[in-house]
């Protein structure tokens, strides 16, 4: 019986004869959980979120999800991009509404697709903003249009490839607390880029730590117990959380140190 | 009763006056920023005159001093739009002509300059089967198509339309295409996850992406289409600013042809800012006016 998403063995190479960019990654993920993919940039974690979201093929091995292997890109697999990839000309609202027509254009109707967008925007807080233009908003906001145009597709699988990187440390924090409260109510599954340990030890459910590329492979996979909710003030002394954080700070800075500096 | 509406309505008018003292104040102050900012224009504007006036005001002068342009060309600055039949018709009805040439001729290359830079831009076979033939043909000068078309269409109004359709082409092509091809792939990426494909991809995503660029290639080209029907119509005669112009020429009317240039310039400009505005509104915002 496999997992909800099972990665199976995917291997990438780029260019035939080229060495692998991933080699043989393997991972089951349960349905509902938040797991994070964490390592140096270069080691390939973006390449894996392509391949999980079809917009990449796998040289060898594939993505089952849900029973489907996955050889497309779809809404059922929703991407938060790294840089919000809003349509500039199009509102916030507009933005959203392109993906819910797009998916949701057959089997509901106009009404409905108008409240279903607006229920989207209000999960991230966005409706004071949302006949505001991208580039009339933060950066922060932006991201949060972003998690509502994908949470809109009601994706089996949400992908957030580094979706708080380009954010500044008050307002990652705060995004990340609403990501963490959409989480709890909708139990999505979410994969999770990041290179930020805090971030994923506070957010998931299982840490995916990879070596360093080329043929960038699962070093470790730690599965952080914390009871949820999560609370980012109580977590800052507590002494799993902080074991957890070592545990993961040891991977990337002891054993598996930047290439560059290495 | 009677008496408190009294109050209310001399109240109101209390009000209603000062707010249109407020009113008249406000205009005041914006007129008064307006000719500020007027003020640099009109100050070049009377020291090219004042030069120009001092220049061509002596004996022995080849070109007419401004004075003696409004002395003997007033008319057709005063009634742009006389007709006296046949070919002596007033500046802004050969304009109109002219401007009739151009909106057909600019018409037909915009449609087919979008769609081949569409072509061109999607498509790396079409990009390297037509790219070159452009990049060829688009260095062909206007005016070296006029005895082609007079061949072709043994006319002039349909040869003027396709030398002004020929000039504004290349722009069009080429900035499209150049467009198209610089549609972020991030762009791209979320058509794919939400499956937008085909026709709606283009209108969707594609179109609107790519049209900064797009107006950026129609600029260009009415900018040369207003360059070209000028030279076309010296050539092709009939009703039309060039017409005018030449015609004044043979006539040894130096006055009519100055003034007939300031007009050239003057709508060539309103073109260009026209153009520019429906980029502006077309692409809400996301291309620069």
């Amino acid at each position: 019986m496999p997992a909800f998403l099972e990665i199976s063995d995917v291997s990438v190479r780029f260019k035939p004869g080229a060495l692998l960019v991933l080699d043989s990654i393997r991972l089951p993920i349960n349905q509902g959980e938040y797991v994070a993919i964490i390592g140096h940039s270069g080691c390939g974690k973006s390449t894996l979120l392509n391949v999980i979201a079809g917009l990449l093929p796998a040289t060898e091995g594939g993505v089952l999800l849900d029973g489907t292997e996955v050889n497309e890109p779809g809404p059922d697999r929703a991407v938060v991009f790294q840089n919000h990839s809003l349509l500039p000309w199009l509102t916030c609202r507009e933005n959203v509404r392109l993906a819910v027509d797009q998916v949701f254009g057959r089997t509901k109707s106009r009404a409905e697709r108008a409240a279903w967008v607006d229920e989207n925007l209000s999960l991230v807080h966005m409706m004071p903003a949302a006949d505001k233009r991208p580039a009339e908003i933060s950066g922060g906001m932006k991201q949060r249009i972003g998690i509502a145009r994908a949470l809109a597709m009601q994706p089996k699988v949400l992908l957030l490839d580094e979706p708080f990187g380009a954010l500044d440390a008050l307002t990652r924090a705060h995004l990340q607390d609403q990501v963490m409260a959409i989480h709890s109510r909708l139990r999505t599954t979410v994969i999770m880029i990041t290179h930020d340990v805090d971030e994923a030890v506070l957010l998931s459910d299982k840490i995916v730590m990879m070596t360093n590329g080329p043929e960038a492979t699962i070093g470790e996979v730690l599965n952080v117990a914390l009871p949820r909710p999560r609370d980012r003030l109580a977590l800052a002394t507590d002494a799993r959380f902080l074991a957890a954080r070592a545990r993961v700070m040891e991977f990337l800075y002891a054993r598996h140190t930047r290439p560059e500096a290495a | 009763m009677s008496l408190s509406l009294t109050n209310v309505g001399s109240a109101n008018m209390a009000i209603r006056r000062s707010i249109l003292q407020d009113f008249a104040r406000n205009a005041l102050a914006a007129t008064g920023r307006f000719l500020l900012r007027l003020l640099p224009l009109l100050v070049v504007l009377t020291v090219i005159f004042g030069v120009w006036q001092l220049l061509a005001d002596r004996p022995g002068a080849s070109l007419p001093a401004p004075t003696k342009i409004w002395a003997t060309s007033h008319e057709l600055i005063l009634h742009p739009f006389y007709d006296r039949g046949g070919l002596d018709k007033g500046l802004g009805l050969h304009l109109f002509a002219s401007l009739q040439r151009v909106a057909l001729g600019f018409t037909l290359s915009a449609i087919a300059g979008i769609a081949l830079g569409m072509l061109v831009g999607t498509s790396a076979l079409a990009m390297r089967g037509l790219d070159p033939v452009f990049q060829v043909l688009r260095t062909v000068p206007p005016l070296a198509w006029l005895p082609l078309s007079l061949a072709a269409f043994r006319d002039a109004q349909p040869s003027a339309i396709f030398v002004i359709f020929i000039t504004a082409i290349w722009p069009v092509i080429i900035n499209t295409a150049v467009g198209v091809r610089n549609v972020p792939q991030d762009y791209r990426n979320v058509a794919k996850v939400i499956r937008l494909r085909g026709p709606k991809f283009f209108t969707r995503i594609i179109l609107p992406a790519a049209a900064p660029y797009i107006f950026t290639g129609l600029r260009i080209g009415i900018g040369l289409s207003w360059l070209a029907i000028v030279a076309a119509e010296m050539l092709i005669g009939g009703v039309g600013i060039g017409f005018f112009i030449w015609d004044a020429w043979n006539s040894s009317n130096i006055s009519d042809i100055i003034v007939a240039l300031i007009y050239v310039g003057l709508v060539g400009f309103c073109l260009d800012r026209l153009v520019a505005l429906t980029g502006h509104i077309v692409t809400r915002g996301t291309s620069a006016s």
